[in-house]
């Protein structure tokens, strides 16, 4: 049941997400003036509270481009794909596929894989709890003898790969105050190990080789399928360095055979 | 619906932020309660469930959803609601509270506090969400009036008597924002005090108080803005006495989400808010924060 005085929230929402269309009828003020304005403070709440969202979870995007480009790209961004949660810390995760196809950023090539990162460490920030496995019981695993291509690694849940064509950690850190960003080539190919080492999120640049061991490891492969992808990806593959980084980020949550329960 | 609630103290609590995490625990300041958003701590891990873990330690919690949609023409987000049935069970808050507004619609969140209107849909509607919501959480809530920019044509009835309804109906408790009473009230050419007076105070379980900005209608006339990002105006200061008159000491949350200040700046607010109070305790004053606010 339905009059002309009926403001329904489909129209205000779409009125909301789309600065084009009037201002719904049936909405009023007191002193009888033009409801445009003050819808209009609603509409500047949604759009730019999501932007600021946004620019929390990608400041070196922001930095990259300057404030106003990000704030108009992230405003595109946000009406074409508003949240789909009430929980925001996960929003953001198709803006790297949308920057790249994002006309105006394609002078940036290399501005979709530092958001991939930056929304890399915001997931390792909050990804869940776990307690890595001691030293001993890694090195014990390890001492396993013929079979020790079968184990299998867990890794903690901040763990992450952000492999690219470019120089993304080198970018992210020079923006970080660590160097010179006039002395990154952005055109080397690099990947990022990301994780939570204790409270704080780590993002470092890894090898080809360990960067493709630790996306194997990740994808549940077993020691030997992850050191042979590794050593594809490169023939130095350090596989003992690797795991020492790993294991001292307190990056391993269990090393076992199939089948073992503990 | 369990009575096992346990009420926030009556004294003034701040909005707990992120980047003020480790300097809480560091000076543990002299506070009655800090309150969350719900929503920020919807995570698996990580520093934030830390944080909050050891503050929940050393005081009160009162756990404030802004993402619930109570006034949504769709139905409750049984979803949500589990979310915050598992924060509930983890951190025990004194308080749970949440907005008469929506701010979903279908799967599209909106993040704002959207309006609704004050009609006999909406307020079936509404109810029928709060006693869902209570129902789940096996508790009462308590609901905020909201800072509005619009009315509806299709409004039967005050916001007053919309928000008595709701409170009578379902028993849920009133957050009554004082800061949010005095935006509506310039907002709509309304008188403060008689929306105040047309509320059942009994049921006031919290006050907020935050900062406000200003612009204007179409018409020129006065449009505040509840931006939370400022500090609290002289004028619902006064309107705050007014309000504590009426319904005393009570638990007040100082909100302060954008251009957030120092801890000790948040605290002094929280300080001031407590000299306005009847002294079931004497003025609050604290070694490290001390001082005029």
């Amino acid at each position: 049941m339905t009059s002309e005085n009926d403001c329904t929230q489909l129209a205000i929402c779409a009125a909301l997400l789309d600065p084009g269309l009037p201002c719904p009828p049936g909405l009023v003020a007191w002193n009888g003036s033009d409801p445009t304005p003050r819808l209009a403070v609603y509409r500047n709440n949604v759009v730019s509270s999501l932007i600021d969202a946004l620019a929390q979870t990608f400041p070196v995007v922001q930095e990259l481009v300057g404030v106003p480009f990000f704030r108009a790209m992230a405003a595109v961004f946000i009406r074409q794909a508003p949240p789909r949660s009430p929980v925001l810390a996960r929003y953001g995760e198709a803006l790297p596929t949308f920057i790249e196809q994002f006309e105006p950023a394609r002078s940036v090539p290399y501005l979709a894989d530092v958001a991939r990162l930056e929304m890399a460490r915001v997931q390792a920030y909050h990804a869940a709890d776990a307690v890595p496995v001691a030293a001993a019981v890694v090195s014990a695993a390890l001492a396993g003898g013929d079979r020790i291509g079968e184990l299998h690694i867990a890794c903690h849940p901040s763990v992450a790969i952000v492999g690219s064509a470019f120089a993304v950690a080198s970018l992210w850190s020079a923006h970080q105050g660590e160097g010179d960003v006039g002395d990154v080539d952005p055109d080397v190919a690099e990947a990022a190990l990301v994780l939570r080492d204790g409270l704080d999120v780590l993002v470092m640049r890894v090898s080809p080789g360990a960067a493709e061991f630790v996306a194997a490891i990740l994808q549940g492969r077993n020691l030997d399928d992850a050191t042979g992808a590794a050593m594809n990806a490169e023939s130095a593959f350090d596989l003992p360095a690797t795991l020492a980084l790993l294991k001292g980020h307190g990056a391993v949550t269990s090393i076992r055979f199939p089948g073992d329960n503990a | 619906m369990s009575n096992s609630n346990i009420a926030l103290p009556a004294r003034a609590g701040i909005g707990l932020k992120p980047e003020h995490f480790r300097d809480v625990l560091a000076a543990r300041p002299d506070v009655g309660f800090f309150e969350v958003h719900a929503e920020n701590y919807m995570v698996d891990g990580g520093p934030f469930h830390h944080f909050l873990g050891r503050i929940r330690a050393h005081y009160p919690l009162s756990l404030h959803g802004v993402g619930l949609s109570i006034g949504a023409e769709g139905p409750i987000d049984e979803a949500h609601l589990d979310r915050l049935a598992v924060l509930i069970a983890r951190y025990e808050p004194a308080s749970f509270s949440e907005h008469l507004a929506w701010a979903s619609h279908g799967e599209v969140f909106l993040n704002d506090l959207l309006p609704v209107p004050y009609d006999r849909a909406t307020l079936a509607r509404v109810c029928e969400h709060v006693d869902r919501v209570q129902e789940r959480l096996k508790r009462r809530m308590l609901l905020e009036n909201p800072s509005t920019y619009v009315e509806f044509a299709s409004s039967t009835m005050s916001e007053a008597q919309f928000l008595s309804e709701v409170l009578g109906r379902t028993g849920c408790g009133l957050l009554l924002d004082v800061n949010n009473v005095h935006v509506s009230c310039v907002n709509h050419g309304r008188d403060p005090l008689a929306f105040i007076d047309g509320l059942p105070l009994d049921a006031v379980g919290e006050l907020h108080l935050a900062g406000f900005a200003v612009d204007h209608d179409a018409a020129g006339a006065p449009l505040l803005i509840d931006s939370h990002g400022a500090e609290v105006d002289d004028t619902v200061w006064r309107l705050y006495a007014q309000v504590i008159d009426r319904v005393g000491a009570m638990p007040t949350l100082l909100e302060r989400d954008n251009n957030v200040p120092a801890l000790a700046t948040l605290v002094a607010e929280a300080q001031h808010a407590e000299t306005l109070m009847p002294s079931t305790r004497s003025p609050a004053h604290c070694g490290i924060y001390g001082g005029s606010s």
